[in-house]
């Protein structure tokens, strides 16, 4: 096989809470402009391994690198785009106000910042709510100005914890029409985690996490053969009945 | 610049939340008010100074139970270098008590006793009477035991708010998930604490001047030396309790437990602030006192407010109330760990 570039390897990954182990020697690749989807049940563990990813909690065995330098490296953390599960966002400030303190923490110009910030805003459609105060956005409008920050600086890596859960259908399907624009058009690689099926239908590669196990990895397509089944979610059902 | 964003966000949010503005810089002011009002002194056990007492004095001042030390010679510097609470100088028939007046409470006590053994003294000897000459080191005979409380009451005041409301905001950020997502970003551990120290100290400021103002211009308290040291002393006080309030957030997983700590680390600071005299406390809660921000932050006040030191005297404190920020700064870094290593 020809040299391929890896953008995010994550080496033999261990993370236990207290007596819990909740992540077991995870190892995983992914390549520079794909859409890698986590799927699995809740409590499976791929918030944690995520959050291990970017950096915000580190591992007890095992190493994630990004870009070939390990992580948290504050350097990289400017090419990284995340969205947590839970929003976290200041809701005493403006739609409009928390975009642009997130958006100042990364250097950036005056002038691209306000194309940045109008930007992100239209892509999650949010343009004419962003004078409004957090608080009394809906669950959605937050899910979508989340979404919003993770992409104002125009990151090279997005990683995505769950962004379309509460989106209406239609929004949801114009977020991944944009994504795959990202991707085609910028090479951008993005991490997403999500109980959709026929979401985790369009990413390149979707992995499964069960009991803090990467169970099977692949491209949809090739997992559905390997089963021989239609439907990405028997996979799912079928990999999981295998387990011990 | 990322510390001027996050400041910026920090008054933002400030700004909107009226409430704590109002607790922050009125709360102290209607407690002070409260307690001008209110408050009445106690006593502890006074030592005086005695020059040229015949036996009869001596035994007069005995059975009134006031501890006293002799003097071949004795002036105000005694007073102040022996520790004792006054100086009774008795020359041929003139009788002159000098008093400390640091507790106006004891003074007063002292002053009671003595014209007390006097008068008795007087009806012994057949009415000859001695007059009594009063004169007073700190203060006059008008100060008030408030004045010598207030100096204390104002850091207190200011520390505690600061402590509370700089605690709960770090905390909320650690609550709602933003501190998580802030470690997402490039951002230094040091420039968020960096940035919670600008962005509270900035209220901090405003809330040490209108208090000290109100304090002076108002209640008119004491206020014998320069108010500007006044200021810097709260104003490192303030950076104590900033520093301490967010630290201390990160041992607490929800307001409420926020506010326990104020039993546990607010309220003892006071007995050690100068309230209650700390020279009566044995020796190992004396010790105690020495590890409490507010016992040095006391201790200049009171000698700046109320007995006109200058900066000089209370550089001791100041560098003690410096060393605390330091070290809390220094912890609050270190603490930020739990969220991302580097
Ligand atoms: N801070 C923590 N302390 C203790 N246990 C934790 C903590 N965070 C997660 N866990 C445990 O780790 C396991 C994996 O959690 P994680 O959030 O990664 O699951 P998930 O796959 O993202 O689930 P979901 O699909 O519901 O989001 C769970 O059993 C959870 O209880
Ligand atoms: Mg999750």
């Amino acid at each position: 096989m020809l040299f391929v570039s890896i953008e995010i390897d994550v080496k033999g990954v261990s993370k236990s809470y207290g007596k819990t182990k909740v992540l077991q020697g995870i190892n995983l690749q992914i390549q520079p402009g794909q859409i890698y989807g986590l799927i699995g049940p809740s409590g499976s563990g791929k918030t944690t391994l995520v959050k291990l990813i970017v950096g915000i909690d580190s591992a007890d065995e095992g190493q994630v690198e990004v870009f070939g330098k390990s992580m948290p490296n504050l350097e990289l953390l400017q090419d990284i785009g995340y969205m947590a599960q839970a929003d976290a966002l200041y809701l005493e400030l403006t739609g409009y106000e928390n975009l642009a303190f997130f958006a100042s923490l990364y250097p950036m110009k005056k002038t691209e910042l306000t194309k940045r910030i109008a930007y992100a805003a239209e892509l999650v459609k949010l343009t004419g709510e962003l004078k409004k105060k957090v608080a009394a956005y809906s669950g959605g409008m937050k899910r979508r100005l989340s979404l919003a920050i993770a992409l104002v600086h125009d990151p090279k890596i997005l990683i995505l914890d769950e962004p379309t859960v509460g989106i209406d259908p239609e929004l949801r399907l114009s977020i991944w029409n944009e994504l795959m624009h990202l991707k085609n058009e910028h090479q951008k690689t993005i991490l997403i985690t999500t109980h959709v099926m026929d979401e985790a239908e369009k990413c390149d590669i979707v992995a499964m996490v069960r009991s803090g196990a990467l169970l099977k990895s692949g491209s949809p397509a090739d997992l559905k053969a390997a089963y021989g089944v239609r439907q990405l979610e028997e996979v799912f059902l079928q990999a999981g009945r295998e387990q011990p | 610049m990322r510390i001027q964003a996050l400041v910026k966000r920090i008054i933002r949010q400030m700004l909107r939340d009226k409430r704590t503005l109002a607790l922050l810089f009125f709360a102290p002011l209607i407690v002070l008010t409260l307690m001008y009002f209110f408050f009445n002194g106690n006593g502890n056990d006074p030592v005086i100074g005695v020059v040229g007492a015949d036996e009869r004095l001596a035994v007069l001042l005995e059975e009134r139970e006031i501890q006293f030390e002799r003097f071949e010679a004795a002036d105000p510097q005694t007073v102040i270098e022996e520790e004792l609470d006054g100086l009774l100088d008795v020359e041929n028939s003139s009788l002159k008590l000098t008093l400390l007046n640091d507790d106006p409470s004891v003074a007063r006590s002292i002053l009671v006793q003595i014209n007390q053994a006097l008068l008795m003294q007087n009806a012994a000897a057949g009415g000859n009477a001695l007059a009594l000459e009063t004169e007073y080191i700190y203060g006059s005979e008008d100060t008030e035991f408030f004045d010598v409380l207030s100096p204390v009451l104002i850091g207190f005041f200011v520390f505690f708010f600061v402590f509370l409301i700089s605690g709960i905001g770090l905390l909320k950020e650690r609550t709602s998930g933003t501190l998580e997502r802030l470690m997402a970003t490039p951002i230094r551990r040091w420039e968020l604490v960096a940035a919670y120290l600008a962005g509270y100290g900035l209220f901090a400021i405003i809330q040490t001047v209108i208090v000290v103002s109100f304090s002076v211009l108002v209640l008119d308290v004491v206020l014998v030396g320069s108010i500007w040291h006044v200021i810097l002393t709260n104003l490192l006080l303030a950076l104590v309790a900033l520093s301490l309030g967010t630290l201390l957030s990160s041992f607490a997983s929800s307001e409420f437990q926020m506010v326990q700590f104020i039993p546990v680390v607010v309220i003892p600071q006071i007995f050690f602030a100068g309230i209650f005299p700390v020279d009566g406390m044995v020796d190992w809660l004396q010790g105690i006192g020495r590890i409490m921000p507010i016992y040095y932050a006391a201790d200049a006040l009171k000698s700046v407010m109320y007995k006109g030191q200058g900066l000089a005297d209370i550089s001791g404190d100041l560098l003690a109330l410096g060393v605390f920020a330091i070290v809390f700064i220094g912890l609050n870094i270190v603490a930020l760990k739990k969220h991302r290593k580097l």
